[in-house]
């Protein structure tokens, strides 16, 4: 076996077939027919739906998994012939990296090098430089188990690169990671590329990640729907895409979610209080007629979104969810604007700790309003203490005008909760587990079947009433999740990171429904990491070390995003200038 | 390695292959051991568990009879009978209470102060001479082993009072002859202490545990911590791994294995008859079964909780009930006696009761370590086989 020519490719991958067999004797065709090439230098992203194969995909060419059919050669080794040879030579880093919680930051590191037989001396130089990569510096004698998830998903990545790789396999690095470590995570991956000429082959859901790549795979259902760089990709969109305000009196989410169905409408989402519309080209204008669309330059998403909808109209499937409204479209905002939660100088301490230190915020009914921050901001904490699951050190805390200090069990009957973890029973069916919430929350007779029967067709999971928890494809467990959480019909709906690790395509469906239940007065919480879900929220609160740093209408926060380039700020931009705003030191202690 | 692929290290010379190998093995010991002593659940099973073993089978657990509360009712005292009566209070298997009627000693034994009445009735003296003197005995059967126990124990107290009687010459030998005097002599357990045989039994358990049960959670752990997968796919090679999941636990073991033979020593003063160095011997071929058969267990399942069933079924269960070292395999059903065969406590069970009991005895101790030494190195070679660096 020759060592890899230069200028061939990294990864040959020809016409590969692989498939899994469901408990339920399903058969699963993972990839079908795959084909493609990963060229020598730069970064390549295979991205898709859920399920499409991404993971299945990188497993196979770390040599975890073997193809039914097909040829796969990594770095001029034929895999299936000599994994080991390959894993000799490579960096992987699985999607949950494995790391040992019960050893240190350093134990875990020395684990990696002596695997890899890195020298004293190579570690001599390796470890300063990682270790100022990842910030984990001040942490080493930290165990793992007690890192936050953004350090745990930097740590995974030092411990792949305690050597130089030949050849980099990532699996949704940035998975549940803030966007802080996120761009730290990128700066550490374009670093490497950049200086060590280090190829990389990674999976994501986020598609601005995939953009900056040179080059794209895109997944589904086992396909390639495409591949090359991700211009080629934008390029199918390009001249179909439009920014367009709301009418007056109307927010972009209620106005980007009419547009959804309309055949004319490939994509809809909301942005920078306008709605960002890929259009179908030769369709009548349906709803968009009453628009004024003005043109915008395409992004790798748009031209995402429209491969897909070409691959679903192929399939003769209906992508989008059918026209079933969660809710009357009469209903409208409720014009009290009543405020339903409440809370003021809310203080938690866990010893010397403060988790959440006077945060106060008002959610009026109806309203979706977001709580944004880095891993350990306090969101999580301060939603235990909104559910009434943790009790506040001091403040105010009222629940639809009940203080949660008093009358927590009546505040608790208004309160849909759904945890970042999956919190369902896995060894329970669907319709199991709708029974048994609906039990909990004290449904009888007739009413129990009708508020089962509406989750069930609400959110469509009726074709999968049998199944198993555990064994629901990903966009299904967070719906089941839902489902069980509205059960008992309640006013105030608390999401924690709900769309954590999903697709695009699940997102955009997860936010349909958002609105429709804010359209039906329901008041919905959320936390999330991505920054563009921020858009379809009324209002954001940014929290770091428990503050609160800012407050006020998406609008209103990108405003402090302001760049020194002229380009327009994201929300992202907005995030991380807010919170790098928040951790400088002050000006006199610089001085100093 | 393998030797056609072109080395990335081929600057490290010749030897570079085995120095990362060893390199490798050493590694993941010393984490495999790190993570022994930061689990909780890991110093339970490996040391609190095996402590409080020997407590328990040491002192509390014993199936011999002693100190067993009587009463015997002396209707009418009299030189006989007080004879009778005497023999009970120098027993140590008897706690006696002497009382005058039986109305009393029945009250003790049912307010449970008493687990049996010896009844010597008024005419006990004149029946006595006339030579068909009877004692009635009536013992508590709630718990029907120690009931027999008791009868047997019982019986023999009277018959002694009967020697000592001859013996001291009251009355000529013919007035007991027609009697016959069972003798009985106990051989290896001349004590006969249930300890004895208890201790030994001990061992077998403890290095079970250790061996079997926490192997069988640590390759299941990794499965379900997801730690496997980032490991495979470095230059280690599954027999290293496999070969660090052996050596903490065979040491933990060993260790398992000297607390026991102490505490066997030192505390319950039980007799060890062969040679240490044979008994270590063994005892590495048995811990290196089980630790084998606690790896392919985890491998085969993934499963923290279903390994640990398993084995506890697979293993502990057997080593218990069907090694001998509590029910005599000799004189269990045909059908159980066959299935003994296949478990490997029970050849172990054997070299044990032997070396503690009767000495080095090689023609027992080479066809059972033999044995031993077959079913390790089955349980390895298929251990080795199970375990793949794939995930599918």
């Amino acid at each position: 076996m020759a060592a890899v020519a230069a200028g061939a490719p990294v990864i040959v991958c020809r016409n590969l077939h692989k498939h899994f067999l469901r408990k339920t004797k399903e058969n699963v065709q993972a990839l079908d027919d795959v084909s493609f090439e990963v060229a020598r230098g730069g970064l390549a992203a295979l991205v898709g739906p859920d399920g499409g194969g991404k993971t299945t995909l990188i497993r196979l060419a770390a040599g975890l998994l073997t193809a039914d059919a097909g040829e796969l050669s990594v770095l001029g080794i034929d895999v299936k012939a000599d994994p080991q040879a390959v894993q000799d030579r490579i960096g992987y880093m699985p999607q949950r990296f494995g790391l040992y919680d019960d050893l240190s930051v350093q134990e875990n590191l020395d684990l990696y090098a002596d695997m890899h037989g890195v020298s004293a001396a190579d570690r001599r130089s390796k470890y300063p430089q990682l270790m100022e990569m990842t910030a984990l510096g001040p942490f080493t004698r930290r165990l793992a188990g007690q890192l936050s998830g953004g350090m745990k998903q930097k740590l995974g990545l030092a411990c792949t690169l305690v050597r130089s790789p030949e050849l980099l396999l990532l699996d949704e690095p940035t998975v549940g990671v803030d966007p802080l470590s996120r761009r730290e995570l990128w700066e550490i991956i374009r670093g490497l590329v950049r200086d060590q000429g280090v190829p990389v082959l990674l999976s994501t859901s986020y598609l601005d990640e995939a953009e900056r790549c040179e080059q794209v795979v895109v997944l589904r259902e086992g396909k390639v729907l495409a591949q090359g760089p991700p211009k080629d990709v934008t390029a199918l969109a390009e001249g179909r895409t439009f920014m367009a305000t709301p009418p007056r009196g109307e927010t972009a989410r209620v106005t980007q979610t009419g547009l959804l169905d309309d055949p004319a409408v490939i994509d809809a989402s909301p942005e920078a209080g306008e709605v960002r519309i890929v259009r179908q080209p030769g369709q009548p204008d349906g709803a968009l007629a009453r628009l004024k669309l003005e043109p915008t330059p395409a992004r790798f998403e748009d031209g995402f979104m429209v491969l897909l909808r070409r691959a679903a109209a192929s399939d003769n499937q209906v992508q989008k969810a059918p026209a079933a409204p969660l809710v009357a479209k009469d209903v409208v905002i409720p014009a009290d604007h009543e405020v339903v939660v409440e809370v003021r100088d809310l203080v938690r301490r866990f010893g010397a700790f403060v988790a959440v230190d006077k945060v106060s915020f008002e959610v009026r009914r109806g309203e979706i309003f977001g709580l944004l921050g880095p891993n350990g901001a306090g969101k999580t904490t301060t939603f235990r203490m909104l559910c009434g699951l943790l009790s506040a050190t001091s403040g105010t805390l009222k629940i639809a005008g009940v203080d949660l200090r008093r009358g927590g069990a009546s505040a608790r009957q208004q309160i849909g909760y759904v945890a970042q973890k999956f919190s369902l029973y896995a060894q329970l069916t669907v319709a199991e587990n709708l029974d048994f919430f609906a039990s909990a929350y004290g449904l009888r007779g007739a009413r129990r079947r009708e508020r089962i029967d509406w989750a069930m067709a609400q959110f469509e999971l009726g074709p999968v009433a049998g199944l198993l928890g555990g064994q629901l494809p990903g966009g299904y467990t967070q719906r089941l999740a839902m489902a069980a959480a509205l059960l008992h019909e309640p006013q105030i709906l608390f999401l924690d990171e709900a769309t954590s690790g999903a697709d695009p395509m699940a997102r955009r469906e997860f936010w349909r429904r958002i609105t429709a239940l804010s359209q039906a007065g329901v008041t919905v919480i959320v936390t999330t990491h991505f920054m563009t879900e921020a858009e379809y929220c009324d209002r954001i609160a940014i929290m770091d070390s428990g503050r609160v740093l800012a407050q006020g209408t998406p609008a209103e926060i990108r405003a402090r995003g302001a760049t020194k380039s002229d380009r327009q700020p994201t929300m992202e931009d907005a995030f991380i200038a807010v919170i790098e705003e928040a951790r400088r030191p002050a000006p006199h202690e610089q001085a100093a | 390695m393998t030797a056609t692929a072109p080395s990335p290290r081929g600057s490290q010379g010749r030897f570079a292959p085995l120095a990362a190998k060893a390199r490798r093995i050493w590694a993941l010991i010393r984490k495999e051991g790190r993570q022994v002593v930061r689990d909780p659940s890991s110093f339970a099973i490996g040391v609190v568990l095996p402590v409080m073993l020997i407590l328990l089978f040491g002192y509390g657990m014993s199936l011999d009879v002693k100190h067993v509360p009587i009463a015997v009712v002396l209707e009418v005292p009299s030189p006989d009978a007080s004879e009778i009566a005497a023999s009970f209070q120098l027993s140590p298997y008897f706690e006696t209470h002497i009382t005058p009627s039986m109305a009393e000693a029945q009250t003790l034994m049912l307010s449970g102060k008493v687990d049996g009445i010896v009844l010597l009735q008024s005419d006990f003296a004149r029946r006595a001479a006339q030579g068909d003197a009877s004692v009635q005995l009536v013992v508590n059967g709630i718990d029907g082993n120690t009931a027999r126990i008791i009868e047997a124990y019982a019986g023999a107290a009277i018959a002694q009072s009967g020697v000592r009687v001859a013996a001291e010459g009251q009355g000529d030998g013919a007035a007991v002859g027609g009697q016959a005097v069972v003798e009985n002599q106990l051989w290896f357990n001349s004590a006969y202490d249930s300890r004895y045989f208890l201790v030994p039994g001990l061992i077998v358990l403890i290095i079970t545990l250790i061996g079997a049960f926490m192997t069988s959670m640590v390759v299941a752990r990794e499965w379900e911590r997801g730690t496997f997968e980032a490991l495979f796919v470095t230059p280690v090679r599954t027999d290293e791994i496999l070969i660090s999941k052996i050596v903490p636990y065979f040491l933990l073991g060993m260790v398992g294995l000297l607390l026991c033979m102490a505490s066997a020593r030192f505390l319950f003063g039980v007799p060890f008859r062969g040679s240490f160095l044979t008994l270590t011997a063994v005892s590495m071929l048995y811990l290196l079964v089980s630790v084998a058969t606690g790896l392919l267990i985890s491998s085969t399942l993934k499963s923290q909780f279903l390994a640990s069933q398993v084995t506890l079924v697979a293993t502990f269960m057997p080593a218990m009930m069907l090694s001998g070292f509590i029910y005599d395999l000799r004189s269990v059903p045909l059908a159980i006696r066959l299935v003994s065969y296949l478990v490997p406590a029970r050849y172990y069970v054997s070299l044990l009761q032997t070396m503690f009991l009767a000495g080095d005895v090689w023609s027992v101790i080479l066809p059972n370590a033999a044995i031993l030494a077959v079913v390790a190195a089955v349980m390895l070679a298929l251990t080795r086989r199970v375990t793949r660096k794939s995930l599918g």
